[in-house]
């Protein structure tokens, strides 16, 4: 993808001179209303505002209606919609291989919370450096609307069944396994999910963000607490975001006392300004229990509920050179004959 | 009673002038866990290093301490490596299993025994060496942890009287066994020594056995399979492993890590040319490959069976969506966790069309460690230039027994990376469709990410040449017939068989992978005591070349050797071949999980021929069957 030099007169332009048009993908395919959609649309935004070159990303998914997505967003990037509930080690294949990529997943509470819940659990212990989204509508929409495993504890389906098993918090459990960047937002809140999204691009390490996203064929009725009026009623947000990108010089004009700021690795910061109460998303222990105290209290924390900007991520570990693996040459990556024989002679 | 009474008792089974010399296996028996392996490595090195062609087979149990194991070693003049299933001189050190290993020894073999266990009472036709393994012990160390490690080289020391191996190679051997630890070399030879004076003045050899000097292994080496190939893909320069611990596999990457760790350090950073992650199990270690190859890595993963079975979703994926890899399957005997550490080729069938839909893959078939080393390399260009999985098939015979070779030589030969687009060639072809067959072979040309070049989007779903999403009938059909086209492709690709033509008219013989070794020496007793002349065709590869029908045509039957019961590979065979040639083939199958070896092979033709196997055919063991 090049970027174009002579940028027609009038057009809205990002610092690498594209358009948002450059960061479309194909026509959705999901039901009008979807929450997915307008994920879609905040992840859209994000690339563009942040100017990142979208022949430096990979979209990932595993499968169902969320893992549709990245064929809808950055048409300029490559794709890869995998298998059911496997995205991670995909991804974990693909970043190894090129650690210059900037890599997003898209997961669904089902390829998340059930079938892939192994592979979320290493992925998250890995720290490996990526956006993964859960978006988080309580169901299999796909397959007509069963229940998932973050779905309402008594909540009901259209044909009666009742589930009778508790919901998985997949932000708690990604705080628990090592993620070190978590939060949660709501498909229907543009401006903190927007926030949120440049945020974990941002970050290096893993971002897990699970994004409530009503289902609005299979699971927006009264007594889902995954539908739009559920959400709107009962989210708790936490603070008001603002996200300050490293290159965007922008002085902030906020009160002291009422904001906390978190540098994140290439620079740039997020500011949280509290609204309800004291809180600081680098303390763990603390995170954990607002995830547990508002869901006791039927509602949903959102915002970031945790950082960790400093925690060493898989790429670091590995102490890999700085070329991405994928593009090392046959004289880089064949030792030479007097390898062969050494190891010849330590057989004889 | 003394340690002379009891040999003196058993002498006259047969002249001690007789002598049987290079050719006899000796088995060991011990105790999983208890230390043997060195002393048997020891042993076996030893041999070698006298210039007498060896191998050793270490049958052992699914369990780290306390179970049965058994290794043979295997002195062969004539050079016969694979297995030989009669013991001619047994150490038994293991009370559990010394009765059974006793009983079961043919007329006139040797037995080295620990005093104790009293197994001269048991029989009257062999000849016994009894040994007070403590006792021996008691002067060499007080630590009875060391003791009990060291006490299994009192055996070598023994043998090596007994048998005539020369104690300067036992300790050149141990020096080269133990490395640079000074303090166990000498509480080693100690033990080594006290064995050997022991029975220097204890025994008088009463046993036909003997190594004598020879020079049959000048320049080669002792090397296990999976070693092989671990050498084998670093040459390749895998850039990603991932994998997932399970017997007999482990070794593999094991060994890779070690070389990684030593020859691919960037010299200037010290920072790795290479990645190697232990994934959380085999869907995931295939899932990276995944991601890496399609990031344009050269990936590779390595299992068994049970590992095989849960990659076979990622298989699909990888073939539908053509994105190489590279997957060693060492196997051993299934079904299910089956017997873990006993060897077999099971996996031949279901992995050439492992996953569901309309699959099929390309199998590399290693006979040799030399095989292990080369068709790895062989592997991770099939794969690019292929843009699918490509499976090695060794086994835990291989992979995990230490082998006789010449030195692996290095290559020269350039990656061969494929259809993988630069910029002028995607000026040259025009426009960038990802699965569009623009050569007429059936394989596309692909970009990776990062190149600056086209991307496209990559699913498991149904797609057009554009790699967009499609349900289109003729879309599809296209899409499968190109991937049929591709695999014929592949055919010419492979290795090609390796033939031997001495029977037109006569009996051809088909096998694969360790079965060589079995027919190597099959083919010479058929020969030797029968003069029935027999041809042979060893397969190196899946799909099958053209020169397999000119084979068959060329024999009367076609007796097609394998270890699994099913006969997988005739099944394979049968799918590719026109009737009348399936009509010539027949079958040889060993299912024991022991290697096979080359009397069965024998006696179970000669059956099947109708002829009388002789004095010389041996009661199949459990597990040859015969087809009509």
């Amino acid at each position: 993808m090049s970027t174009p030099t002579q940028p027609a007169p009038g057009k809205k332009l990002n610092r690498i001179n594209l358009e948002p048009a450059a960061y479309r993908g194909s026509k959705t395919t999901l039901c009008a209303g979807c929450g997915h959609n307008a994920i879609t649309e905040r992840i859209i935004d994000s690339f563009w505002e942040l100017g990142i070159s979208p022949d430096q990303v990979l979209k990932l998914s595993g499968i169902g209606c969320s893992s549709k997505s990245p064929a809808y967003f950055l048409n300029q990037s490559h794709g890869f919609n995998s298998v059911h509930g496997r995205m991670p080690s995909v991804a974990t294949g693909a970043i190894v291989a090129n650690r210059k990529m900037i890599a997003i997943g898209i997961s669904g509470d089902g390829d998340t919370g059930a079938i892939g819940i192994g592979q979320f659990v290493h992925l998250m212990r890995r720290n490996l450096p990526m956006v993964y989204i859960i978006e988080d509508n309580g169901c299999y929409g796909l397959t007509k609307g069963q229940f998932s495993p973050t779905a309402d504890l008594g909540s009901k389906l259209k044909t009666g069944v009742i589930n009778d098993l508790p919901p998985i918090d997949t932000c708690a459990l990604a705080i628990e396994l090592g993620a070190s960047f978590v939060a949660r937002s709501f498909s229907g809140d543009p401006k903190q999910l927007k926030a949120i999204l440049k945020a974990a691009l941002s970050h290096r390490g893993t971002a897990m963000i699970d994004v409530l996203s009503p289902c609005v064929t299979f699971n927006d009725h009264e007594g889902s607490t995954k539908s739009y009026s559920y959400a709107k009623d009962h989210e708790e947000p936490l603070s008001d975001l603002s996200f300050v990108p490293f290159f965007e010089d922008i002085t902030i004009d906020y009160d002291p006392g009422t904001s906390t700021t978190v540098s994140l690795h290439d620079g740039s910061k997020i500011v949280l300004t509290k609204m309800t109460e004291d809180y600081n998303p680098t303390d763990k222990l603390r995170s954990l229990s607002l995830i547990h105290e508002t869901a006791m209290r039927n509602e949903f924390a959102t915002g970031i509920l945790y950082v960790e900007p400093d925690k060493p991520d898989f790429i670091d570990m590995l102490g890999l050179v700085d070329e991405p693996l994928a593009h090392l040459d046959e004289s880089r990556t064949r030792p030479g004959k007097a390898a062969l024989d050494e190891i010849m002679e330590s057989f004889r | 009673m003394s340690a002379t009474d009891a040999a003196v008792q058993e002498v006259g089974q047969r002249p001690t002038t007789e002598r049987i010399v290079n050719d006899f296996a000796i088995q060991v028996a011990t105790v999983n866990g208890s230390g043997s392996q060195t002393a048997n490595l020891v042993l076996l090195r030893s041999i070698f290093q006298m210039g007498v062609p060896v191998s050793g087979k270490n049958m052992f149990p699914s369990n780290i301490a306390g179970l049965p194991t058994w290794y043979t070693i295997r002195a062969s003049a004539k050079g016969y490596i694979g297995r030989k299933k009669e013991v001619d001189f047994l150490v038994a050190m293991n009370p559990e299993t010394a009765r059974e290993d006793v009983l079961t020894l043919a007329p006139g073999a040797a037995v080295v025994y620990d005093e104790p266990l009293k197994l001269n009472e048991l029989r009257q036709d062999l000849t016994f060496y009894p040994v007070p393994f403590d006792k021996l012990m008691q002067p060499i160390t007080h630590d009875a942890k060391l003791r009990r490690l060291v006490r299994n080289m009192v055996y070598d020391g023994v043998l090596s009287r007994l048998l005539s191996i020369d104690m300067g190679q036992m300790e050149k051997a141990l020096k080269k066994q133990m490395g640079k630890k000074q303090k166990a070399i000498e509480l080693n030879m100690s033990a080594l020594k006290a064995g050997s004076d022991f029975a220097e003045a204890t025994f008088t050899k009463q046993d036909p056995f003997e190594i004598r000097p020879m020079n049959k292994t000048q320049g080669m080496i002792l090397i296990e399979g999976n070693a092989a190939a671990a050498i084998g893909c670093m040459m390749a320069g895998v850039t990603v492993v991932a994998w997932y611990p399970i017997t007999p596999s482990s070794s593999l990457p094991e060994a890779l890590i070690d070389y990684l760790k030593k020859y691919r350090r960037d010299p200037e950073s010290g920072k790795t040319t290479y990645a190697v992650v232990q994934a959380e199990d085999e869907l995931a270690a295939l899932g990276m490959v995944i991601g890496a190859g399609w990031a344009g890595a050269r990936a590779m993963t390595s299992t068994a069976g049970p590992g095989v079975s849960l990659m076979a979703e990622f298989t699909g994926l990888a073939y539908y969506a053509e994105v190489p890899a590279v997957i060693f399957d060492i196997q051993r005997a299934g079904p299910s966790t089956g017997l873990p550490t006993r060897t077999g080729q099971q996996d031949i069938l279901s992995t050439a069309v492992l996953s569901h839909g309309d699959t099929n893959h390309p199998l590399l078939l290693p006979s040799s460690v030399t095989e292990c080393y080369t068709m790895a390399m062989d592997a991770f260009d099939l794969a690019e230039e292929l843009q699918q999985p490509v499976f090695v098939m060794s086994d835990l015979d291989l992979g995990m027994n230490t082998w006789m070779a010449q030195p692996f030589e290095y290559s020269e030969r350039p990656f061969k990376r494929g259809k993988r687009l630069d910029a002028e060639q995607l000026k040259k072809l025009g426009q960038f469709g990802r699965y569009r067959d623009v050569d007429g072979d059936g394989i596309p040309y692909r970009t990776v990410p990062g190149d600056g070049l086209p991307p496209y989007f990559t699913r498991g779903s149904g797609h057009n040449e554009q790699a967009l999403y499609s349900e289109r009938a003729d879309d599809y059909v296209k899409n499968l017939d190109r991937l049929t086209r591709k695999f014929q492709t592949a055919k010419k690709m492979m290795p090609k068989p390796e033939i031997d033509m001495a029977a037109e008219g006569g009996i051809g013989l088909i096998a694969y992978g360790t079965t060589h070794w079995a027919i190597v020496e099959s083919r010479d007793q058929l020969n030797g005591e029968r003069g029935i002349k027999t041809s042979y065709l060893r397969l190196k590869a899946y799909p099958f070349s053209e020169e397999l029908n000119d084979f068959i045509d060329r024999h009367d039957r076609v007796y097609v050797v394998e270890q699994n019961r099913d006969a997988q590979m005739m099944s394979l065979l049968r799918i590719d071949l026109t009737p009348q040639r399936v009509l010539k083939l027949r079958s040889i199958r060993h299912y024991a999980g022991l290697p096979i070896d080359g009397r069965s092979v024998t006696t179970d033709l000669l059956k099947q021929e109708g002829v009388e196997p002789g004095p010389m055919a041996r009661e199949p063991e459990f597990g040859i069957r015969t087809v009509d």
